[in-house]
């Protein structure tokens, strides 16, 4: 038997065999295009026509000039503000639906929580922009109630629309993660930090919450890194104080028409989330290792 | 006679229309070992649950030392608990696992120190205060459980199960470990079981829980020795049952017709749980002798050996008796010279009339 015989029967030939339709997707669609985008970001453009020479200049550039700083610093910032937003609000759904829901109704309601991904999530931006534009839901009850004598101008086209519109939409991706981590807390501990004498709000700062950290860790990642690079959503309701780092990318690839600096700028934010993410990852390792 | 510790008084509890526990009333002594024993599904974890704090009663009324305890969460009762699965904090230390109550008391870190040091020293687990509590085997657990408890020095100690989970010879060591530990610190504990040795073993006293009730609180010699009924009798123990039937009472004497040993008269104490509605006799295997040779004994009756079970210090054999369609057990001490007799085999069987109950 040859070894490409004995190779073809072993596992390690079946195992490639099942991921092989995944993994061409993934190279071609995925992997090829990235190793193209590294290489632009080596490059220049000149109108039309690339300069194949390479040249840290687009890096130079990016990390540099005042403008990109500025727009990288304020796309961590909202994409924070997002995560934190949403963890916020999703922790409490997530205990509701773990701590009081009786077991057999806990499937109906996280099937009721991803009713929202029914709509397109373009359709779910054009709402907000309803209901927090200048003659929209918002202002027309508080113009009708008497409480305000003109309309609000700072709830849209700002940073404040962005964040509140990706929270509303990422939420009930960071339910999961935190339900699952909750279910998974050992009841009895819960009762035994009771017994031995803590307070509701104690024993959930003591145990409670400490044991579902690896929830909220994965929903902090899974927010955090899409919501960094995010685009139409600053594009629709961010107004010009709300344009993110994504949108800056967008630009230099189309009407600045220099790629080279577009890929350079969207490797480094690339980078800065890479670092951001394996912090987490690393902060998440950490409590499980703990619990075990 | 000072004031019990525990006093349950007309406890309920129900789930929906299940009654966990009905009309239960029970004192326990200070600074007793006492156990609830019983079959699962008696109700005696839910009554360990209501003395905690974690089931409050559908009727009834719980004092702890002379106090009630309505509307007493248990974070605020003068009790801790050993639980089943021991509950130890993953995310902690021994250390922090044992001084996790005193911190929620919020004493000064000096003397929490020196109290968890004590505490894991009374329970034989010096230097593992530093050990991640899930590198630890279920013996140790256990302890940490135990000393995290003790460690409040709390007026009772509630032990729901705590040995159930651990293999035969660590069971053994844990049951005197235990024991050794009450004698010691002399807080009263109140241990949960479904085993009957392990009550037997271990408790100053036993009740004997049935269908959410108590059937009978004794102490342990009185439990085997003077069972109030057919199903305590059985539950504690093996007995042998023959039917009874009573044909008059006078004074102190009980004349009656029991099935295969004939008419008999007893004592009216040999109906230990009353001598209303009985309808059978029983007594322990080991109250029963098979003669040999030129043995005698008070009364012999004839029987054939059906079945023989050799456990090399004893051999349990199955009898069958005249007028009587089951066997009876009776187990023998294989002392020297002592032959086991085959299946098939003649026996002549000794019993007295003194260690025959009269039983409902």
């Amino acid at each position: 038997m040859t070894w490409f015989q004995k190779w073809r029967r072993g596992e390690g030939a079946q195992g490639l065999f099942l991921i092989s339709p995944t993994l061409a997707f993934t190279l071609l669609l995925l992997a090829v295009p990235l190793v193209l985008v590294v290489a632009l970001s080596f490059w220049t453009q000149d109108y039309l026509t690339l300069h194949r020479t390479f040249t840290m200049d687009n890096y130079k550039t990016a990390w540099s000039e005042p403008m990109y700083q500025y727009l990288m610093g304020r796309s961590l910032k909202i994409s924070m503000m997002v995560t934190a937003m949403t963890v916020l609000l999703a922790y409490p759904v997530a205990y509701f639906i773990s701590f009081y829901v009786p077991p057999k109704r806990k499937a109906m309601w996280i099937f009721l929580i991803t009713i929202p991904f029914w709509t397109s999530y373009l359709m779910r931006i054009f709402l907000w922009k309803v209901i927090l534009g200048y003659n929209g839901v918002v202002n027309g009850s508080l113009m009708g109630l008497g409480l305000i004598e003109e309309p609000l101008s700072f709830i849209l086209y700002n940073q404040n629309a962005v964040v509140l519109t990706l929270a509303h939409a990422w939420v009930p991706f960071a339910i999961l993660p935190i339900f699952v981590a909750l279910e998974r807390v050992d009841r009895s501990l819960i009762e035994a930090a009771e017994d031995l004498g803590d307070s509701k709000l104690r024993r959930f700062f003591r145990v409670t919450l400490p044991l579902s950290m690896p929830g909220v860790i994965a929903a902090t990642i899974i927010v955090f890194i899409p919501t960094i690079g995010d685009y139409v959503t600053p594009r629709l309701v961010g107004g010009p104080n709300g344009l993110m780092i994504a949108n800056m990318i967008e630009l230099q690839f189309k009407k600045a028409n220099n790629a080279p600096l577009g890929a350079a700028l969207a490797i480094s934010a690339m980078a800065i989330v890479t670092c951001v993410a394996l912090i987490f990852i690393w902060m998440n390792k950490k409590y499980i290792r703990g619990a075990k | 006679m000072t004031q019990p510790i525990i006093q349950l008084k007309g406890f309920d509890k129900f789930f929906g229309d299940f009654a966990a526990l009905s009309q239960v009333d029970l004192d326990i002594k200070t600074g007793e070992f006492f156990s609830l024993l019983g079959p699962s599904g008696c109700g005696k974890t839910t009554l360990l649950r209501s003395i905690a704090g974690f089931e409050t009663p559908s009727a009834g009324s719980l004092y702890i030392d002379g106090k009630t305890m309505e509307g007493v969460p248990a974070n605020k009762r003068p009790t801790n608990m050993v639980f089943q699965s021991y509950a130890i904090f993953p995310h902690m230390s021994v250390a922090e696992n044992v001084a996790y109550g005193l911190k929620a008391r919020r004493l000064p870190k000096a003397e929490i120190t020196t109290r968890v040091a004590e505490a894991i020293a009374m329970v034989g687990l010096e230097g593992f205060g530093g050990r991640a509590s899930h590198a630890l085997s279920g013996g140790q657990r256990q302890r940490v459980a135990l000393a995290r408890a003790l460690v409040l020095k709390p007026r009772v100690l509630l032990l729901d199960e705590p040995l159930s989970a651990l293999d035969k010879k660590l069971r053994e060591q844990m049951q005197s470990e235990l024991r050794r530990l009450q004698r010691a610190v002399g807080i009263t504990f109140v241990l949960v079981t479904h085993d009957q040795e392990e009550a037997l073993t271990m408790s100053d006293r036993i009740a004997v829980m049935f269908d959410g009730k108590i059937a009978q609180v004794a102490t342990p010699q009185a439990l085997y020795g003077q069972p109030c009924s057919r199903r305590v009798a059985n539950f504690i123990g093996m007995m042998n049952f023959l039917d009874a039937k009573i044909l008059s009472t006078s004074g102190d004497t009980v004349e009656v017709d029991v099935q295969s040993l004939g008419k008999l008269s007893l004592s009216l104490s040999q109906a230990t749980g009353g001598i209303e509605g009985c309808n059978s006799a029983g007594v322990r295997p080991e109250m029963l002798t098979i003669l040999t040779g030129s043995q005698t004994a008070e009364r012999e009756i004839e029987a054939v050996v059906s079945e023989v079970f050799y456990y090399g210090d004893m051999t349990y054999y199955d009898v069958r008796l005249p007028f009587k369609e089951e066997p009876i057990t009776i187990t023998m001490r294989n002392t020297a010279g002592r032959t086991v007799l085959a299946v098939g085999e003649n026996a002549r069987v000794g019993w007295s009339a003194s260690s025959l109950l009269l039983l409902r």
